[in-house]
C-alpha cells in the first residue's frame, strides 16, 4: 500500500477512536468549546487530508460533518442528541470508507448524498432531516411528475422535520409553531436537498444494503491500525539503553567463560548471546527510518529555490529507502537540507550561466544514499561550477585564515577544506536561502558530533561531491582497542583504514625527518603521530628508538587527511556503547567519549578528528598536498612533464616524458648491427638505434643512455649522452623548427631547450612506425584544433605519418571559419581549453550542423576523468583521447573513421 | 526560622548544611589528619579500592575513572584537590560516590568514617586565616568534641572551572 495512504489511514483511525469519545463528552456537556474545538479539528483534518490525497467521498462526508461542527461551534447549531447522532453517523461512514480504503485501496463507488444532504439541511436549518429522509424517499413520483407539488412536498418534509424537531430537541417553540413566515425561507433550501436525496435513493438503496451492515460493524477495529502502535520515542530509548547494557553485561560474561572450555555455563551463555544480539537488531529496528524521511522536504525546497533563482534544477533522489537510526536522522536531517539548498543555490548555474559553460539547461542535484560496512554513505553532487578556488583562496586570505604564502602551498584539496571553517562562504551575495555565512562549519561540526564524516570533492566548473559517512546507529559502534603507555583506548572503527605493522626488518619501517615520524605507505608519505606522546603518556626516557624497531600504526582517515597512529598494541575490535565523558573532561578534545568493555573496566575513547587537530591543523589535506599542488598548476597553467637530455653537442634538448617509455642504459659492446643499421637486443627482440642527427658519434665504450620508445610490439631507443632531468614545466614553444627531427625551442629550467620530434625518430627507425593502413586510395582529411603550437607540431607530423592529411588551426573561431568556407573534414580532432570558443563550445555548435554535424569530433585533453568522458560525450564528441596518448590518438582516429 | 539559622554563611552555597532541625547528618572522612564532613543526602556509594582507568591529559586532580555497577564515574583525588601532598603509604584508600548533576564522582580520601550527627549549634564560619584553596572547598567547621569537622563544598570541589580561573 501506499505509504501516504498508509499513514493516513492509521492517523485517521486514530482520530475517529478519539473523536467517538469527545463526541459522547459533547453530548454530555454541550457547551465545552474545547471539547467542541477538538472535535472540529479531527474532522477538519481528516477532511483537509482526504482533500491532499484524492479522495472525493470521504472528503464529502468530512466536509459535511465539518460544517455542522463549525456552526455548533459558532454557536449557530444547539448541541442535542440528534445532532450528535447525525455526526457520529457521519463518522460512522467514514470509518467505513476507511475500511474500504484499506481493503481496496480505492473508495468504493457510489455517494453518500442523504447523508450529506442531511448534514446539509441541519447545517442550514438546525433541524434533523432524520427520519424525514426515508420517508420522502417513496414519494418520488409526485416531486418528478408534478412540479407544483415539489413545493408542497419539500414543505411537507420540511414540516415533518421541523415536527420531529420539536418532539425531541426542543428547538426555539416559536420557530416550530410558527407557520407561513418562517417556512418561506426554509423553503428555497429544502427542495433541492430533498430532490437530491431522492434521485440519488434508487441508486444508493442496493449499494447502501450490502455495504451498510455487515462492514460497518468491522470497519470499527481498523487493521491498519492493528497492525502499528505508536510508542514514545522515549520508551523506545530507554530499551536501547537497556539492550546496550544488556549487550555489555553479555560481553563482560563471555570474557569471563573465554579460555574454559568445559564450562557449564558455556551453551546457556550461547542461547543468551544469541537471544541478545537479536533483541538488539531488533530494538534497533524499531528506531530505524528510511532516510526518505528526512529528504522529504527537499524536493519542495529546490523547486521554490529553483523558481526563485530562475535555473531549472533537476533533484535526483537515490536510495531513500536506506534505513538509519532515528536519532541520526534527526541529527542530519538540517546539514542534509543545508547542503543540497547550497548545491542548488552557491553549486548550479543559473540557466544563462549554463549554457555558457556548455552544459545541459537542468542543473541536477543528486542525493545518493547507500549503505557500506555498517555506514551510510549520503552522496550529495551537482553538476555545477564547482567550488571556485581563488575567491576560497581571497577570503582565507581576508578572513585571517591563511597568508598568501601558505596558501601557495597547499593542494586544491587544502584549500577546499576552508569552506569548513567558520564564517566562510564564497556566495558573491547573500540570498534568501544561503550565503550567510553560517553553514559548513555547522554542518560539518554537526556530521562530526555523530561521529561521521564530509568529504569533499570539487572540479572547478564541473561540479562538487559531499559524502558523507555516518554510522548506523549511535547507541552502539565498533571500535578498536588500542594500548599505549599501558593504558588501553578505543578507536572508532570507521576512522580506521587499516592497520600496519611496522619493524625495522620489514618492508614498512618508521623513517624519521628530524624526529619526525613517517611512513612510507604504497607510495606516500604517511604522517605519524605517537599515541603516547600526544596523550602525556610519555614519562619514561626518551625511547623512541626501541618503539621504532616494532609498532603497530593505526592509519585513520579524517576527511580526507590520512595520517597514522603509533601504539603499542592492538587487541581485537570490541562494540562498544558510547558514553559521554563527565562534564569536568568535556574540553578534551581527543577523547569523544568513554565506555565500560566487556572486562568490566572504563576505557576511553579517542576522537581522530581531535588528534588530527592537536598535531596540526594546517596538515589537515596535508597529505595530499603533493598531488594537488601538481593539480592546481595545471589548472592555472599547463604544465608538461619533459625529460631533458643531452646528445651530440653541450645544447640541451627535451622531449614530453609522457612518450617516453623507458630509459635504458645500453653496454656499448652490446650494439649490434643488421642491414648497416644499429641494433640491440631488447627484452627477447631486436630494437634499432636511432641517433639524434646523422653526425651523431656513439662512445667507444662503456654505457649509453638510451630513450626507449615503445609503440605495441615494436621498441626503438634513441642513443643520448646523458639524461639531464625531468622538468615540469610551462611549455612555451617558439616555433623555429624547420630542421628535421626538431618541434622548435622552448625555455624549459630557464635553458634555451631543442624539443625534438619524436616523431620524426619513431619514423625513421620503422618507416610504416604508425601502421599505414589505408595507404592506398584517398588520404583521410583530419583538422587538428589546438591552441598550443607545441601540440600542433607534435601532431601535425604524426598524423601525416599516420596516413592522414592534416589541417591544423589555433582556435576554434579558426576552425569554424573553415566550416563556413564549406571545406569538408572526415574526422576533427579538437583540444578542450583553448581560449575564446573551448572544445565543449566548439562541439555543441557543430551538433546540429549541416555541414560538418555528422563528422565525428575527437577530444583531446589533458583532464581525462570520467566526468570528463561523460561530458564530452554529452556535447557530441565521439571519443575522448588524453594527449600525449599518441597511440589512442591514431587507433581511435582509424577506428572513427573505419565507422564513418 | 530557629536562632541557629544565623549561624548558617549567608551565601547561597550554604543549602546542603540548612535542613532545618537542629543537628545535620555528615559522612566523615580522613585525609591525612583533618577530619572531613560530606552532607550525607548527597552521598551515594562509599567504596573501598577500585581499579581506575587513568584519563590522560586530564587535571591532575582527576584520577581516572571508574566502573560503578554499569555506570562510568569520573574519581577525583581530594588531596590534590587540596593542595596536600601524596600519601607516604601504599594504603589503597577508599572513595565517596556522590552525585552531581547527574554525573557520579568517586572522592577519593585515605578512609571513610562513620555518619556523624553533629549539633547545628557547633557551626563555624571558615576562619579568615584558612587557606584560600581551603577556604574555597569548604562551607564552615563544625566543633566537635576533640577534632574540628571542615565541611566540604561538593559542588565547588567539582567545579574545575573556576580552580581554573583561578590558576590562572
Amino acid at each position: 500500500m501506499d505509504d501516504l495512504l498508509s499513514e493516513f489511514l492509521t492517523e485517521t483511525s486514530e482520530s475517529l477512536s478519539t473523536l467517538d469519545v469527545e463526541l459522547v463528552k459533547l453530548e454530555q456537556n454541550p457547551n465545552d468549546p474545547d471539547i467542541l474545538s477538538n472535535i472540529f479539528r479531527l474532522v477538519h483534518t481528516i477532511k483537509g487530508t482526504c482533500g491532499f490525497l484524492g479522495l472525493p467521498r470521504l472528503e464529502a462526508v468530512a466536509h459535511a460533518g465539518e460544517n455542522v461542527l463549525g456552526k455548533i461551534r459558532d454557536g449557530e447549531l444547539v448541541v442535542t442528541a440528534e445532532a450528535v447522532t447525525l455526526v457520529l453517523e457521519s463518522i460512522d461512514t467514514i470509518k467505513y470508507l476507511l475500511g474500504e480504503l484499506e481493503q481496496n485501496e480505492a473508495e468504493p463507488d457510489g455517494d453518500d448524498a442523504d447523508l450529506i444532504a442531511r448534514l446539509n439541511h441541519f447545517a442550514d436549518t438546525g433541524t434533523i432531516l432524520g427520519g424525514a429522509a426515508p420517508a420522502a424517499a417513496p414519494e418520488p413520483e409526485p416531486v418528478e411528475d408534478e412540479p407544483l407539488i415539489v413545493g408542497e412536498s419539500a414543505v411537507a418534509v420540511d414540516s415533518d422535520a421541523l415536527q420531529a424537531a420539536f418532539d425531541a430537541t426542543e428547538v426555539d417553540p416559536e420557530f416550530a409553531t410558527s407557520s407561513e413566515p418562517e417556512e418561506q425561507p426554509a423553503a428555497p433550501a429544502a427542495p433541492p436537498a430533498a430532490a437530491k436525496s431522492q434521485q440519488v435513493a434508487p441508486a444508493k438503496k442496493p449499494a447502501a444494503e450490502q455495504k451498510a451492515e455487515p462492514p460497518r460493524g468491522e470497519a470499527k477495529e481498523s487493521s491498519v491500525a492493528a497492525q502499528t502502535i505508536r510508542v514514545n520515542v522515549e520508551l523506545l530509548e530507554n530499551l536501547m539503553t537497556l539492550v546496550s547494557e544488556l549487550v555489555l553485561t553479555r560481553n563482560q560474561l563471555l570474557q569471563m567463560v573465554r579460555g574454559k572450555d568445559d564450562s557449564e555455563f558455556t551453551v546457556p551463555l550461547q542461547r543468551l548471546s544469541h537471544i541478545t544480539t537479536d533483541l538488539q537488531e531488533g530494538v534497533m529496528k524499531t528506531r530505524m527510518q528510511p532516510i526518505g524521511n528526512a529528504w522529504a522536504k527537499l524536493p519542495r525546497i529546490v523547486r521554490d529555490l529553483a523558481l526563485e533563482m530562475n535555473k531549472k534544477i533537476d533533484l535526483q533522489m537515490i536510495g531513500a529507502d536506506t534505513e538509519l537510526d532515528r536519532q541520526v536522522l534527526e541529527l542530519i536531517k538540517d546539514p542534509l537540507t543545508h547542503m543540497v539548498r547550497n548545491s542548488a543555490d552557491h553549486g548550479l548555474e543559473d540557466i544563462p550561466g549554463r549554457r555558457e559553460a556548455g552544459k545541459p539547461e537542468t542543473g541536477t542535484v543528486t542525493l545518493n544514499a547507500y549503505h557500506e560496512g555498517g555506514h551510510i554513505i549520503i552522496e550529495i553532487s551537482d553538476d555545477g561550477r564547482g567550488l571556485n578556488l581563488d575567491r576560497i583562496k581571497a577570503k582565507a586570505i581576508a578572513n585571517g585564515l591563511a597568508t598568501e604564502g601558505e596558501l601557495e602551498g597547499m593542494g586544491e584539496q587544502q584549500i577546499q577544506q576552508f569552506i569548513f571553517k567558520p564564517g566562510f562562504s564564497t556566495a558573491e551575495k547573500v540570498t534568501s536561502v544561503s550565503g550567510r555565512g553560517v553553514g559548513m562549519d555547522v554542518v560539518r561540526t554537526n556530521i562530526e558530533k555523530i561521529g561521521g564524516t564530509v568529504e569533499l570533492k570539487s572540479v572547478e566548473g564541473r561540479g562538487s561531491t559531499f559524502i558523507i559517512k555516518i554510522p548506523l546507529t549511535l547507541a552502539i559502534v565498533s571500535a578498536l582497542i588500542v594500548e599505549s603507555g599501558g593504558e588501553r583506548f578505543a578507536i572508532p572503527q570507521i576512522s580506521v583504514l587499516e592497520l600496519v605493522r611496522a619493524s625495522n626488518n620489514s618492508e614498512h619501517s618508521i623513517e624519521r625527518i628530524h624526529d619526525t615520524p613517517v611512513l612510507r605507505l604504497r607510495n606516500r608519505l604517511l604522517p605519524l603521530v605517537t599515541l603516547k606522546k600526544i596523550l602525556g603518556l610519555d614519562t619514561q626516557d626518551q625511547t623512541d628508538e626501541s618503539v621504532d624497531e616494532e609498532a603497530f600504526i593505526v592509519v585513520a582517515q579524517v576527511g580526507t587527511y590520512s595520517f597514522g597512529i603509533i601504539v603499542d598494541r592492538v587487541f581485537d575490535t570490541e562494540e562498544i556503547v558510547v558514553k559521554p565523558v563527565a562534564p569536568i573532561l568535556r574540553d578534551l578534545s581527543l577523547f569523544s567519549g568513554n565506555t565500560i568493555l566487556g572486562d568490566g573496566s572504563v576505557i576511553m575513547i579517542l576522537d581522530p578528528n581531535g588528534i588530527a587537530t592537536r598535531t596540526g591543523e594546517i596538515t589537515v589535506g596535508g597529505s595530499q598536498g603533493v598531488e594537488g599542488k601538481a593539480k592546481t598548476d595545471s589548472s592555472d597553467r599547463e604544465t608538461t612533464s619533459m625529460l631533458v637530455f643531452r646528445a651530440g653537442g653541450s645544447e640541451v634538448r627535451a622531449v614530453p616524458l609522457a612518450l617516453v617509455a623507458r630509459l635504458e642504459e645500453i653496454d656499448v659492446e652490446n650494439i649490434e648491427h643488421s642491414n648497416g643499421r644499429p641494433l640491440v637486443q631488447y627484452r627477447g627482440k631486436l630494437m634499432p638505434l636511432v641517433f639524434i642527427d646523422g653526425s651523431y658519434q656513439m662512445k667507444a665504450e662503456g654505457r649509453q643512455p638510451t630513450l626507449v620508445f615503445q609503440d605495441r610490439e615494436r621498441t626503438m631507443g634513441l642513443v643520448v649522452d646523458e639524461i639531464v632531468d625531468i622538468v615540469d614545466d610551462v611549455l612555451n614553444v617558439e616555433l623555429t623548427a624547420d630542421q628535421d627531427g626538431l618541434v622548435g625551442s622552448a625555455v624549459i629550467d630557464g635553458k634555451a631547450t631543442d624539443l625534438i620530434d619524436a616523431g620524426y625518430y619513431l619514423e625513421l627507425a620503422f618507416s610504416d612506425w604508425f601502421g599505414t593502413e589505408d595507404n592506398g586510395g584517398e588520404k583521410k582529411r583530419v583538422l587538428l584544433i589546438d591552441d598550443s603550437p607545441f601540440f600542433r607540431n607534435l601532431l601535425t607530423p604524426m598524423l601525416s605519418v599516420a596516413g592522414f592529411r592534416v589541417t591544423a588551426v589555433e582556435t576554434a573561431e579558426q576552425a569554424m571559419e573553415l566550416k563556413n568556407r564549406g571545406i569538408l573534414f572526415d574526422a576533427i580532432i579538437s583540444d578542450i581549453e583553448m581560449p575564446g570558443m573551448n572544445g565543449f563550445e566548439f562541439a555543441e555548435a557543430l551538433q546540429d550542423d549541416e555541414l560538418w554535424g555528422e563528422v565525428p569530433i575527437i577530444a583531446l585533453s589533458s583532464h581525462t576523468s570520467e566526468e570528463d568522458f561523460e561530458r564530452g560525450r554529452q556535447v557530441g564528441f565521439s571519443d575522448y583521447v588524453a594527449k600525449f596518448d599518441r597511440d589512442a590518438l591514431v587507433s581511435t582516429l582509424v577506428q572513427t573513421l573505419s565507422n564513418v | 526560622m530557629s536562632d541557629s539559622n544565623a549561624l548558617v554563611p549567608s551565601h547561597e552555597r550554604g543549602g546542603a548544611l540548612d535542613l532545618g532541625g537542629d543537628s545535620q547528618d555528615f559522612v566523615t572522612a580522613y585525609i591525612g589528619k583533618q577530619l572531613f564532613g560530606i552532607p550525607v543526602l548527597t552521598v551515594q556509594d562509599v567504596l573501598g579500592p577500585q581499579r581506575i582507568t587513568r584519563i590522560p591529559l586530564a587535571p591532575p586532580e582527576v584520577a581516572g575513572s571508574l566502573n560503578l555497577r554499569g555506570r562510568i564515574v569520573t574519581a577525583i583525588d581530594v588531596r590534590k584537590r587540596l593542595g596536600l601532598r601524596d600519601k607516604d603509604d601504599d594504603d589503597p584508600g577508599m572513595s565517596i560516590v556522590v552525585d552531581q548533576g547527574g554525573e557520579l564522582y568517586s572522592l577519593m580520601v585515605d578512609q571513610v568514617g562513620e555518619v556523624l550527627s553533629v549539633p547545628k549549634k557547633a557551626f563555624e564560619q571558615n576562619p579568615a586565616t584558612l587557606d584560600p584553596r581551603w577556604r574555597e572547598f569548604s562551607d564552615g567547621i563544625f566543633r566537635l568534641d576533640k577534632k574540628l569537622l571542615v565541611i566540604l563544598d561538593v559542588t565547588r570541589l567539582l567545579d574545575f572551572t573556576s580552580s581554573i580561573k583561578q590558576a590562572g
